[in-house]
C-alpha cells in the first residue's frame, strides 16, 4: 500500500489538496508512538542530511525540527543568519547552492520574506520545508493544530475554529484557515480591524466582531501571540488596552455555551492575549500542541522523503 | 490472465491455525513469559487468532502485541512514494519469548527489520518466527521455527493470504502470472 505524494517540497497548505492533508494527519499517528519509546529513534532516513536554515529567530520550531529529524536518525546542521556568511550579505540561492554542493537532502527554512521557501524551492533539487514564511504561511503549525483538534474533536470537518488576534501578520492564521477549510472546518477571525487583512471573507472565514461573539460561537479558540516586535506601527493603543477588549480570560470563557478548547502557537504574552489561569487551565490544549508538532514535522520528513510521485513505484515487497 | 491455486481453504486455515497454536505453546515450552508480536497488517490479525486459541486451551492471557516494520525497512532509501505507515504498540518484551506472527514468509526482509526493531524495544530472551505460509524465495538467512504450509511460489508469483476481520473469509491462495 504507497501513499499519494506531497511532492518535492511543502511551502504551504494552499497548494495541498484535503487528501494530502488528511495523509500527513494520518501518518503523524503512528510518528507519536515513536517519541514514547524508550529509545526514541527509528532509522527511516538514516544517511539523509538535513540543513535547519533561519533567518528568523525561533526556539520552539526549530527544536522541534530538530528533534523529529534525529528520531528518523538524519543528520542535522544548523545555520541561523547570525554568525553565518548570511549576515556578510550572501544571497538565499548562493547560500542555499553552498549547502547543496555539500550533498544535502533536505532544507527546512524559516524566512522573514515571503515566498522565500517556494522561491529556494524551485532552484535547488533538495526537498524544502517551510518553516515560516514572512506573513505568508506556516504548514507544520496549521497542521499540528488540525492534528491536535482532530485528536480532541475526533474530526476536522463541521468545527468551528475562531482565531483570534493579530490575523495581517500571522503566518499561522493563513495556514490554519487553508489547512481549516479543506477538510471542511467553519474558521471565524476575531481581532481588532486594525489587525484584520482587508478582504479577509474572500478567505471563505466569518468575522467576528468581539472576543465574546468569537467564545459564544466556537468549539476551539486558536490564540495568536501578539506579535510585539511587529506593534510599531500603531495597529494598537496599548497592550493593556488590547488585554482589556481582546484577552482571552476566565471571567470570559466562563460564559461560553460549550467546552472549549484553547490552542496557542506560543510563545505567549500572558496577560495580554491571553491570562495565564487559562493558557494553564483545563480548556488549554497548548502543551500537547508542542507534543503534536514533533509528531508532524516526522511526518512531513518522512512523506517528502519519498521522492516525486512519478518514481518507480517500488511499494511492498510483493509476495 | 493470473491462475490461482488454493493453497488453504477455510477449513484447512482453521485446522492449520490450531495446529501452529500447539505447536508456539510446545516450542516455548509454555505459556509463561510467552508473547506475540503481529506484523502489521494480517499478521496483526492471525497472532490474535493464535492467542484466543491458545489462550482457551491453557487458561493463559497472553500479552500480545503489533509491530509496523515500515520506519526499518532497508529499501526505504530508494521506493519512491512512501508506504502507509501502521501502528506499533508492543508490550513489555525484556527477558520473554517473544513469537513473531507474519502470514507469509519470503525473502526474509521483514523479519530482519522486525529483529532491529525488537532491539530498540528490549532484549527477548528468545525469538521465534511463526508464519501461516512459507513462500520460499530467501534473500537473507533466515529461516521459520513454526510453518502453517509451505508453497514453491516462483519471483513473478504473489501469495495471497485473506483473513476474515479484514477480507471478510480465511483463504490463502497461489497466484501464478500477471
Amino acid at each position: 500500500m504507497s501513499a499519494p505524494s506531497l511532492g518535492k517540497d511543502l511551502v504551504g497548505l494552499e497548494p495541498l489538496s484535503a487528501e494530502q492533508i488528511e495523509l500527513i494527519l494520518d501518518t503523524a499517528e503512528p510518528f507519536k508512538e515513536v517519541s514514547e519509546r524508550a529509545i526514541k529513534k527509528v532509522p527511516a532516513l538514516r544517511g539523509k542530511t538535513i540543513v535547519n536554515l533561519f533567518f528568523e529567530a525561533s526556539t520552539r520550531t526549530r527544536i522541534s525540527f530538530e528533534f523529529a529529524e534525529k528520531r528518523l536518525s538524519a543528520d542535522t546542521v544548523n545555520v541561523a543568519a547570525v554568525g553565518s556568511s548570511v549576515s556578510k550579505g550572501e544571497t538565499l540561492v548562493d547560500t542555499a547552492r553552498n549547502l547543496e554542493a555539500m550533498r544535502i537532502d533536505m532544507v527546512v527554512i524559516r524566512h522573514g520574506s515571503s515566498g522565500a521557501a517556494q522561491f529556494l524551492g524551485q532552484r535547488i533539487r533538495s526537498n524544502v520545508i517551510n518553516a515560516g514564511d514572512g506573513k505568508h504561511e506556516h504548514p507544520t503549525q496549521g497542521l499540528l493544530d488540525m492534528l491536535t483538534l482532530r485528536d480532541r474533536f475526533k474530526r476536522i470537518e463541521g468545527l468551528k475554529v475562531a482565531i483570534c488576534g493579530d490575523i495581517l501578520h500571522s503566518r499561522v492564521a493563513r495556514s490554519n484557515i487553508w489547512g481549516l477549510t479543506k477538510l471542511g472546518a467553519e474558521v471565524g477571525v476575531c481581532g481588532p480591524a486594525s489587525l484584520l487583512p482587508r478582504n479577509v471573507q474572500e478567505l471563505g472565514v466569518t468575522i467576528l466582531p468581539r472576543i465574546e461573539d468569537a467564545i459564544q460561537w466556537a468549539d476551539a479558540l486558536n490564540v495568536l501571540r501578539l506579535q510585539l516586535e511587529r506593534m510599531e506601527g500603531g495597529f494598537l493603543p496599548s497592550l493593556r488596552e488590547y488585554n482589556r477588549v481582546f484577552g482571552v480570560t476566565s471571567e470570559r470563557l466562563a460564559r461560553a455555551p460549550k467546552d472549549l478548547i484553547i490552542l496557542h502557537p506560543g510563545p505567549m504574552n500572558r496577560g495580554v492575549e491571553i491570562d495565564s489561569d487559562v493558557a494553564d487551565g483545563p480548556h488549554s490544549v497548548i502543551l500537547p500542541q508542542v507534543t503534536n508538532g514533533v509528531a508532524v514535522r516526522m511526518a512531513v520528513l518522512y512523506l517528502l522523503a519519498g521522492g516525486s510521485p512519478d518514481w518507480a513505484q517500488g511499494g511492498d515487497e510483493s509476495r | 490472465m493470473p491462475s490461482r491455486t488454493p493453497l488453504l481453504d477455510d477449513r484447512a486455515f482453521g485446522r492449520t491455525l490450531a495446529r501452529m497454536a500447539s505447536e508456539v505453546v510446545e516450542r516455548s515450552g509454555g505459556t509463561e513469559e510467552l508473547v506475540l508480536v503481529g506484523i502489521q497488517r494480517r499478521g496483526v490479525e492471525l497472532a490474535d487468532r493464535l492467542k484466543r486459541l491458545i489462550d482457551a486451551s491453557e487458561g493463559s492471557n497472553l500479552p500480545c502485541g503489533k509491530l509496523d516494520i515500515t520506519l526499518y525497512r532497508d529499501d526505504l532509501q530508494t521506493i519512491g512514494p512512501r508506504p502507509i505507515v501502521g501502528e506499533t504498540s508492543l508490550p513489555d518484551l525484556d527477558g520473554k519469548t517473544v513469537v513473531i506472527v507474519d502470514d507469509v514468509l519470503y525473502t526474509g526482509r521483514t523479519v530482519r527489520a522486525a529483529l532491529d526493531e525488537f532491539a530498540d524495544f528490549g532484549r527477548p530472551r528468545r525469538v521465534l518466527l511463526c508464519v501461516l505460509i512459507d513462500r520460499g524465495g530467501r534473500e537473507l538467512p533466515i529461516q521459520a521455527d513454526i510453518v502453517g504450509t509451505s508453497a514453491s511460489a516462483g519471483p513473478g508469483d504473489r501469495v495471497d493470504v485473506f483473513v476474515s476481520e479484514l477480507d471478510g473469509r480465511d483463504a490463502a491462495e497461489l497466484v501464478r502470472g500477471k
